[in-house]
């Protein structure tokens, strides 16, 4: 896993699996160092977001900084303002998990003080199976339009093509050749392809990006 | 178009638009917001029309006018939002109007909680509104199925001049799922010569839409030609999924998401020797009542389960169709809880227990 800076903000278009990426990030994360802080940022979605694994997080000493009011499923767009504390400190590694489209990171433009020029990484999660990005003319747009309403420019991208439980690895090949083209247009490395664990022996060689198995902590086990 | 992993809310929208739906009058609310969501911004794509009501109110009455003038159209909302909507949907089914409503119900009652809930199932079945009439209940358990039932929906719809309604709950509005979208088994749909269009009908009458009869006889005439309506549906639309009824020792029936638990329950179940078959009632009016009572005649079947996010709603149809022959038992969580597979186990383990 790459090491280089202490904030990691995790956006995309919706249902591209950005919560899953930074569930699994924090949790790979957190087996090597316990300072490790995920915030649930999301004011798009009701469901299915990082604040539902509360538990979870804690029994791996992961800080977890969830909404402001306190319910873990209220649809409410209150962002707490612990986020200043693990920003402002030094102590954290931070993962902010960004709600979905222009409209999720919207909420980042008032952090933007933070983020200078090689201080942070901000990824774009790609699904190559939504309908809205399957081409790199739409995921350049999302690219663009997330810059703009958050304030902050987009570091890498992450190949996380995926079918939930029916992914196979030609939906990773079709991603990869979806961020390779991406890549070449925009200049961002590809930095990580993320794949269901099961998935990975299958993978060929020439895959961009690091590698990083995912096992899915969102999903509950009967669906 | 290819597979591809899309939120319940939307493949509805997008499985409209596939029908061929082009109006969409609504108000936003959760956990349903990404279907106008997703058709204030694609309905324009095809020509079509996207607004957002000022109420529900608004909305089922704009609905009931793009309806009345022959154009397939669609509303939807969540619980408390369909509540809102009741008088007109009694005044769609009055006018024999085509649509589709979408319900992605949420815990009720009142203003309630925004996670899933069945609770609206006796709202959608038994009439929310006043009068004798029904609404063709579908109740998809995946993505896929939601967006073949959307449009068929609308053919369903059209072929009966009866309002549609899609009932799904919050896990169905907001989860992910790989979809495809294929064409609907093929119907010869009647023409819309009802439709007020400016012209007459093919018998050199006026067009007119209402559902007001002033003389007694006269609407109860109409009400004796919408029951036969219904019962037209009722032979003709029933749908619903049964396995491993054959040599169970109960049987399970759920709807919609639960549905989905269940069928795990049943895998738990049987790998701990005890054979549970199920019976997923699809169309929720009209019901699969022969299926219970085939159900209720095996003879290695001691008991019924029905299992719901409700306090207990589907059951009273579940009784009427296993009608006394073996025993209806009931689990439910509320409010927005969605059970474990396990609770499932241990209620059939707990029931098993007491009626051998």
């Amino acid at each position: 896993m790459r090491d280089d800076h202490r904030v990691h903000v995790i956006t995309g278009h919706y249902g591209s699996g950005k919560t899953e990426f930074a569930l699994n990030f924090a949790f790979k994360k957190a087996e090597k160092q316990d300072n490790i802080a995920i915030a649930d940022m999301d004011i798009v979605n009701p469901y299915f977001r990082s604040r539902e694994k509360k538990a979870e997080l804690e029994e791996r000493g992961i800080k977890l900084i969830s909404s402001s009011t306190g319910y873990s499923t209220a649809d409410v767009p209150a962002i707490s303002p612990e986020v200043y504390g693990i920003l402002q400190s030094n102590k954290y590694e931070v993962i902010l998990d960004v709600g979905g489209d222009p409209n999720g990171a919207r909420v980042l433009g008032r952090y933007f003080q933070y983020f200078q020029e090689d201080n942070y990484n901000m990824w774009m999660v790609v699904n190559a199976n939504r309908p809205n990005t399957q081409k790199s003319k739409e995921v350049i747009e999302y690219i663009n339009r997330i810059q703009d309403s958050s304030r902050i420019a987009m570091t890498g991208l992450i190949n996380n093509t995926h079918m939930i439980r029916e992914t196979s690895k030609e939906d990773i090949i079709r991603g990869n050749d979806l961020v390779v083209e991406v890549s070449e247009i925009t200049g961002l490395p590809i930095v990580y392809t993320s794949v269901l664990e099961e998935v990975v022996p299958d993978l060929p060689k020439d895959i961009k990006g690091e590698i990083f198995p995912i096992s899915l902590k969102m999903r509950p086990y009967w669906l | 178009m290819a597979k591809v992993l899309m939120k319940g809310n939307e493949a509805i929208g997008a499985a409209a638009i596939k029908a061929e739906c082009r109006y969409y009058f609504g108000y936003p609310i959760t956990p349903s917001s990404e279907l106008p969501e997703y058709l204030s911004r694609e309905l324009p794509k095809v020509d079509g029309v996207f607004l957002q009501a000022e109420s529900e109110t608004a909305a089922i009455n704009m609905l009931y006018g793009a309806a009345g003038a022959g154009a397939r159209a669609m509303t939807g909302s969540s619980s408390p939002g369909i509540s809102l909507k009741q008088e007109g949907i009694s005044y769609i089914a009055g006018a024999e109007l085509p649509c589709v409503i979408v319900n992605i119900v949420r815990g009720g009652p009142g203003l309630g909680s925004i996670q899933p809930s069945q609770a609206d199932y006796f709202q959608a079945t038994k009439g929310g509104g006043h009068g004798d009439y029904r609404m063709v209940v579908l109740a998809p358990d995946s993505i896929q199925e939601t967006v073949d039932l959307v449009i068929e929906g609308f053919d369903i719809a059209d072929q009966y001049r009866n309002p549609v309604m899609i009932l799904g709950d919050g896990v169905i509005g907001q989860m992910m799922e790989p979809v495809e979208f294929k064409d609907p088994p093929k119907r010869d749909l009647p023409p819309k010569d009802w439709a007020t269009t400016g012209t007459k009908d093919s018998n050199g009458r006026k067009r007119v839409i209402n559902s007001l009869y002033i003389e007694a006889e006269a609407c109860e005439q109409m009400n004796l030609k919408l029951q036969a309506k219904y019962r037209e549906i009722q032979k003709n639309e029933i749908k619903f999924e049964t396995f491993g009824t054959e040599g169970a020792e109960i049987i399970l029936s759920a709807y919609g998401i639960t549905s989905r638990v269940t069928k795990n329950a049943i895998k738990i179940l049987e790998k701990e020797g005890i054979k549970a078959g199920m019976v997923r009632p699809i169309t929720l009016w009209p019901f699969p009542y022969k299926e219970f009572e085939k159900a209720a005649e095996i003879d290695s079947v001691k008991a019924f389960l029905s299992i719901e996010m409700s306090m207990g709603q589907m059951v009273e149809d579940v009784r009427l169709g296993v009608n006394g022959k073996k025993p209806v038992y009931f689990y439910g969580r509320a409010g927005g809880v969605v059970p474990e597979p396990l609770e499932i186990v241990e209620e059939v383990k707990k029931i098993l227990g007491g009626v051998k």
